[in-house]
């Protein structure tokens, strides 16, 4: 198809976001997106510092801290943040992932300073007191109930994960598990907060109707006040080999619709000395994403055993990923036979690997469809903040297409044999019961 | 394709996180411009030939753009033991249409790096279009081909019938799914709005072709039609491809008139599951978007439950006591039945308390105590976070496409913040008094303590 073979083409010089960057005295990295659609700048802190870097016996307690930054500074009291963003006709929140803990603002142009200064502010001058502490420690309970305790799915996918890593941290729910966050206490999280805060182990991301030039002197007038700190490496222990096959069940009686999950450990672009990370992503969308991919058209619409099948594969993680399968029977379907079919077409895939043809009909459309990244404020605050913080660079981002364009058949096909090994896996079925 | 199997399992690569004579057609331009933007977004409204509308917000900045389409005439006009049908009908209208079956339908989409997607609400049937600009032609003819010539060949539609299934199997037991369900039953006990709109497994069983087949020719009509587009195209491209891609569309829809009506309120509904967290959902009636108290009612529920950490049921069930993660109220413009409809997830012994917080903050805006700071903080955010819906494409088309359902004028990117500044203290509590003057209607999912039922 000729759309295809122009995608293609062009890619090999593509870039994606073509931003600019700076970085302060202090050691913050900044980047700028600009997009003069809308006089409105996203404004992202992005830290390097995750779940997988919260002390033995603490788990979740980077995701507490990311809610008590909300809790008022020396000048700043409990709640403002949020109130003032409001009253500046802002939206404002945070996330926090393995890897990252964020924080964003979405705000007119002119209201940039005024963010900018706050989140400085919070950087270096979080106070807490003990009854906020107390009443949000209460909050993240009923975040995990609502997330993961009420939810069988969820449940399962935390038993797998805990499954996946024996050692490694990523083991942990960013959530963090119930009893530990029970002994959430303001020292803990001060002790964390000051361990890991500080501009030099920050990324600070605006997209928007601004440019370098513009924003250079509201960093330096703002963040710039800020002393850098000696932050500690971000060494996690090493998983070790997995050297044999894991298998769980969760029956609940509180599932009617079973899912069956295999997942393998997989190399990050991070944590890839293969050069496995693209072929992977590749993989990934060729094997398991949409209705044209090999496991929805033999799972789901060939052999009418499954009502929806697919993969996933997250590469932007500081060390190990996972590549993960998934299927969910019609139903009345048996789940050992469910099973076989995933396995017989995994079977074919090492077997008989991949077309050239099919291979090129992939690439194309996720290289086309880098071009919509670039039509959302947040979309690229999103993608700067998830690369710098796992390890990537700049180029890693803006090259990403021409990348993706380069992988072929026997780098996919590589990738898949490395990865997928049942040494590697861990096998799990949700699935209807009396529990 | 049903879009809620794409992804069950989270993770993404890093950069995601979709001719006739043109003179005898008219264009009309009109002078709508957002005040404040630094490239003005001018909204264009385009009549094609045949009697096509559309709004347009050209923007040559990316080589896409984003189209969002509605029918009028929803779910809520399926027929009586035919619950869902509209869904479905959304669900297998891109799987197979015209010359293409569903696997070269579905390929031409996902080769071509076009999105095509269709849903069913209560009050109408839509549709959302993304394109990058090589292949604007052929993506509006797949779009033609799944509103015009959709096949439903017997593989895609026992396959989407079993996926609706096997959904609705995994939605019984989701408290949030069963906790709205519920409302919604008891609130509208003789109403298609009591109905799930996704069906159950016996009416989605019983859906026939010539169910599929009469929907389509009785529900997309150029009549019920609204259009709107944001990104690279010109007007008069545009109104070549509305009179090829729906020029063909029969003139008149002829989907049943859906009778007003308001909700049944008064009891509280208790749902037992052994689960620690009990969901609530409550509500009672809303404001119609044509009232004349609309604007002040909105900022009035923006108080209480609409302003994310502002807001007076978050200050007082999450920052001052952490009986919950989030507690929200919003204005559910139904077209039948305006609504004012919310919800509280917090532990079992806390439900009662976060009742009686909710109905006791719900009184106070019923009393009028609402201050001037109150109205001047609402009114900053109300207007200044305006601009942050139009971003980007998707968000564009989606603000135009409501722009025409609401009949809120072509200018109302222009007019909208002057209505929200003009609003007095006096207009929020009159609003606020006839907003919240009765109790609301709960649905409770879970083990609630210290309740009844």
């Amino acid at each position: 198809m000729t759309t295809i073979a122009l995608n293609l083409a062009a890619a090999a010089k593509a870039t994606v976001f073509e931003p600019e960057t700076f970085a302060l005295d202090n050691g913050l990295e900044v980047v700028v997106v600009s997009n003069h659609r809308a006089p409105v700048v996203a404004h992202w802190l992005w830290y390097k510092v995750g779940s997988a870097d919260s002390p033995w016996g603490q788990s979740g307690i980077a995701h507490f801290l990311e809610h008590l930054m909300f809790k008022g500074t020396e000048s700043l009291a409990a709640g403002e943040f949020s109130k003032i963003v409001a009253r500046n006709g802002g939206n404002d929140n945070a996330m926090t992932g393995q890897d990252f803990t964020a924080y964003f603002q979405v705000i007119a142009r002119d209201r940039l300073e005024l963010v900018m200064g706050m989140e400085a502010d919070r950087m270096a001058n979080l106070k807490l007191d003990t009854e906020h502490v107390a009443s949000e420690r209460d909050v993240v309970l009923e975040e995990r109930r609502l997330r993961v305790d009420n939810e069988p799915s969820a449940i399962f996918q935390e038993q797998l994960n805990a499954s996946q890593f024996l050692h490694h941290p990523y083991r942990f729910p960013v959530i963090g598990w119930f009893s530990e966050m029970e002994a959430y206490s303001r020292e803990k999280a001060l002790d964390f907060y000051k361990q890991w805060y500080a501009p030099n182990n920050a990324i600070l991301v605006v997209a928007g109707d601004i440019t370098a030039d513009e924003l250079r002197p509201i960093a330096e007038r703002t963040y710039g006040k800020v002393a850098s700190k000696t932050v500690p490496e971000r060494s996690r222990v090493a998983e070790p080999p997995q050297s044999v096959e894991r298998r769980m069940e969760l029956a609940s009686s509180r599932v009617q619709q079973p899912t069956l999950v295999r997942s393998y450990l997989a190399p990050s672009f991070n944590s890839d000395d293969g050069g496995h990370a693209y072929a992977l992503e590749v993989l990934s969308e060729l094997f398991g994403s949409g209705s044209t991919s090999r496991l929805y058209v033999s799972l789901v619409i060939e052999q009418s055993l499954a009502a929806g099948a697919g993969s996933a594969y997250r590469g932007t993680s500081l060390d190990q990923s996972v590549f993960r399968l998934y299927a969910s029977p019609r139903p009345d379907v048996d789940m050992d036979a469910l099973e076989a079919a995933l396995d017989a077409e995994i079977e074919t895939l090492l077997r008989d690997g991949v077309k050239q043809d099919e291979l090129d009909r992939v690439k194309g459309r996720m290289v086309a469809e880098a071009i919509y990244a670039r039509d959302s404020l947040s979309g690229a605050a999103r993608a700067f903040g998830a690369a710098l913080t796992t390890g990537l660079t700049i180029e890693d981002v803006e090259s990403w297409p021409s990348r993706i364009a380069a992988v072929t058949v026997e780098e996919v096909m590589a990738a898949a044999r490395l990865v997928i090994d049942d040494k590697r896996a861990v096998t799990g079925r949700l699935i209807p019961g009396d529990a | 394709m049903l879009n809620w199997m794409n992804n069950d399992i989270g993770g993404k690569d890093i950069l995601r996180g979709s001719g006739r004579n043109i003179l005898a057609g008219t264009m009309l331009m009109s002078a709508a411009v957002l005040a404040e933007t630094s490239q003005a977004a001018v909204v264009q409204e385009i009549v094609s030939e045949t009697g096509v509308r559309a709004y347009l917000v050209e923007d040559a900045n990316l080589p896409m753009l984003s189209l969002s389409l509605s029918f009028r005439g929803g779910s809520a006009t399926d027929p009586e033991g035919k619950a869902g049908l509209a869904y479905m009908v959304s669900g297998l209208i891109d799987e197979g249409a015209g010359s293409y079956d569903s696997r070269a339908f579905q390929a031409e989409l996902e080769d071509n790096a076009i999105r095509l997607s269709f849903d069913s609400g209560q009050d109408s049937f839509k549709g959302e279009l993304k394109t990058l600009t090589e292949t604007r032609d052929h993506a509006f003819d797949l779009m033609r081909a799944a509103l015009i010539e959709p096949r439903f060949d017997t593989e895609p539609v026992e396959r989407v019938r079993n996926q609706i299934i096997t959904e609705i199997r995994r939605r019984e037991n989701d408290p949030d799914f069963i906790a709205s369900r519920t409302w919604f039953a008891s609130a509208f006990p003789d109403h298609p709005y009591g109905r799930p709109t996704r069906g159950t497994e016996s009416s989605i069983s019983a859906i026939e072709l010539r169910d599929l087949r009469n929907f389509v020719s009785t529900r997309f009509a150029r009549d019920n039609l609204s259009i709107g587009v944001s990104g690279d195209i010109s007007a008069t491209e545009l109104m070549v491809l509305l009179d090829r891609t729906f020029g063909d569309l029969p003139p008149e829809s002829k989907a049943p008139e859906i009778v007003d009506t308001t909700p049944v309120l008064g009891e509280t509904i208790i749902t037992r599951l052994p689960i620690p967290q009990s969901v609530v959902r409550f509500g009672h009636k809303g404001i119609a978007r044509d009232d004349p108290d609309y604007y002040a009612a909105y900022v009035a529920n923006y108080l209480l439950g609409g302003g994310g950490f502002s807001s007076r049921l978050m200050q007082e069930i999450r920052e001052k006591r952490g009986l919950a993660y989030g507690a929200s109220s919003y204005l559910h413009d139904t077209e039948h039945a305006p609504l004012w409809f919310g919800g509280v997830a917090t532990r079992n012994d806390a439900v009662a308390q976060s009742i009686e917080i909710l109905k006791a903050e719900a009184a106070k805006m019923a009393a009028g105590e609402i201050s001037e700071e109150d109205l001047a903080n609402a009114k900053t955010y109300l207007t200044g976070s305006f601009p942050l819906r139009l971003t980007s494409n998707d968000q564009v088309a989606r603000v135009l496409l409501d722009m025409q359902v609401e009949k809120l004028g072509i200018d109302y990117l222009d007019k909208r913040n002057g209505i929200i500044e003009a609003l007095s203290l006096d207009d929020i509590k009159r609003s606020s008094a006839r907003l919240f003057d009765e109790p609301p209607l709960i649905s409770i999912v879970g083990a609630p303590e210290g309740l009844g039922g």
